[in-house]
């Protein structure tokens, strides 16, 4: 298959199947206010949820709700665009029902 | 210090936290297992095998009551590209052998299992509280600390998972670093038990354990996976988080799920989850402190896995961590003292056992990986176009199999191929 080929992933239908419990109140991950693109970048590609985007404007769009809390984000960027990367609160954020 | 809520606190409920938790409870040591999911297994996954040997050993016979998935019997391995795939195919009974069997599992079901026999044992498991931080006196750890409720012990066991972040802020550890770890997403397929079975040419409550090399994560460090259970197909990629290029994670899960050696095997299938995890490929030379005052770290925070390509394990390390760690804690409790000093015999019953000795044998591998890009790009694609010239009749006049073979091999150049196979079984 050619990468024209290629289908775009949806992962927002993938992370639709799975339970999450947002915890509105508080965001585990938090980002810096001034991001470096560069490093914004890394975070597009490595995440597996897909949650860190570009709007159309082509500007930072970040929503912790689909976070798998793996903690690829806090690895790559935790020293450099990350203001705040924490486990969400008890209770909260993504319920494994098989895992 | 004689009156301590807690004999022991184990923070995490994966398989380490749990089985640590079992072991002590059974001691009758007084232990508290913190969660912050909803349920011991709630924000783990796996890829992902069990390797039974060191939970055999501890429960004898668990997989008979265990929620496991399937007996592997059959291992493939493949190298893959965009269009093609060339594996090999294992199947054997002396893989399903009592005490050397492995087996296919899930982690919701598997650790609320063993968080029940922990429960069972006498441990009290509390879930849906995240502990926030460590109690410290006199720079020793003494409990743990969430929210507004503080809670003392005299040993603390970390199982909190590889981003153990209680270990980093007392200082155990560093933060890891991206060369030293992947990140691996799965999707769980389900399909009906007769069709598993069909498929994979698997007996009932058998199964197959497939890796791949290549194309699965873009020719880059990484692989792909597959792993049968019982009415479900898992289907993963992981990538080492250094050697990312320009397709997304969550493309290469995508690619790989419609490459035209898998999909067939997905063919009507529904998924029914999309998870993400780390995964500490760093071996030896990753693993942190893992003895403080008052602290024990076990399973994934302790960096304690082994990825050799067509055998990845962590969960048999997991569990034996736990039980080295457990010991040292009893030993600890006929002197009371639960310093560094005191629990020191946590590294050697780690030393003794398979779990320190295998890390250092292997201590090499990661590097070698590293070292050797040809093994995700440019070997898959020499077994490919050779098995092409091979099996391809075109109605061209034949010509020797040396001759077909040689320009493949000279791509590479003979002298990388006996290199690289050379450096790989020194470290291996």
């Amino acid at each position: 298959m050619s990468s024209a080929e290629m289908e775009k992933v949806n992962v927002d239908a993938k992370l639709s199947i799975n339970k999450f419990y947002v915890d509105e109140e508080n965001a585990h991950i938090v980002l810096k206010e001034d991001v470096d693109m560069n490093e914004y970048r890394q975070l597009m590609v490595a995440c597996p949820a897909g949650i860190y985007k570009l709007n159309k404007n082509g500007e930072v769009f970040f929503d912790y709700a689909g976070c798998l809390e793996c903690g690829t984000c806090r690895i790559l960027c935790g020293q450099t665009i990350l203001a705040k990367w924490e486990f969400p609160r008890g209770t909260f954020g993504v319920e494994y029902r098989y895992g | 210090m004689a009156d301590e809520a807690f004999d022991a606190i184990i923070v995490g409920g994966g398989i380490a936290g749990t089985v640590a938790a079992y072991l002590l409870a059974k001691e009758g040591l007084e232990v508290l297992l913190i969660e912050r999911g909803n349920y011991p297994g709630s924000k783990n996954m796996t890829g992902g095998r069990l390797y039974s040997h060191s939970l055999e050993k501890i429960m004898p016979g668990f997989a008979e009551e265990a929620p496991i998935e399937r007996k592997i019997t059959r291992e493939r391995v493949y190298m893959m590209t965009e269009d093609s795939a060339a594996g090999l195919d294992f199947y054997s009974g002396r893989l399903g052998v009592r005490g050397q069997d492995s087996y296919s599992v899930l982690r919701a079901p598997f650790d609320q299992w063993l968080g029940e026999k922990a429960e069972s044992a006498g441990a009290n498991i509390v879930s849906g509280i995240c502990v926030e931080n460590l109690i410290f006196n006199d720079g020793q750890v003494g409990g743990v600390v969430a929210g507004e409720d503080e809670i003392t012990s005299k040993v603390v066991i970390l199982a909190d998972g590889i981003n153990s972040l209680l270990a980093q802020k007392i200082g155990m550890r560093e933060e890891f670093k991206p060369h030293q770890m992947a990140v691996g997403v799965k999707e769980l397929w389900e399909l009906p038990a007769s069709v598993i079975e069909d498929r994979f040419g698997c007996s009932e409550n058998e199964g197959a354990a497939c890796m791949f090399a290549g194309s699965p994560s873009d020719s880059r460090i990484g692989g792909g996976f597959l792993y049968t259970n019982k009415e479900s197909i898992s289907l993963g990629v992981v990538a080492t988080l250094s050697d990312l290029g320009e397709k997304t994670v969550p493309q290469l899960m995508e690619d790989f799920h419609n490459h035209p050696a898998i999909a067939p095997l997905l063919k009507g299938a529904q998924l029914i989850e999309y998870s993400g995890h780390l995964v500490p490929e760093g071996g030896f030379d990753m693993m942190p402190k893992i003895v403080g005052n008052g602290v024990l770290v076990v399973g994934d925070g302790a960096g304690l896995c082994i990825n050799l390509g067509y055998a990845i394990r962590g969960m048999d390390f997991a569990v034996a961590s736990a039980e080295c760690a457990a010991k040292a804690v009893i030993d600890a409790q006929q002197t009371d003292d639960f310093s560094a000093a005191g629990l020191q015999n946590y590294l050697k019953y780690m030393e003794k056992s398979f779990v320190l000795p295998d890390m250092k044998l292997y201590r090499q591998f990661p590097h070698f990986l590293e070292g050797t890009p040809r093994i995700f790009g440019a070997y898959p694609n020499m077994a490919v176009d050779m098995l092409t010239d091979m099996f391809v009749m075109d109605g061209q006049p034949a010509r020797p199999l040396m001759k077909k073979m040689m320009p493949h091999v000279k791509k590479i150049g003979i002298w990388n191929l006996i290199k690289d196979g050379w450096k790989g079984m020194k470290s291996i």
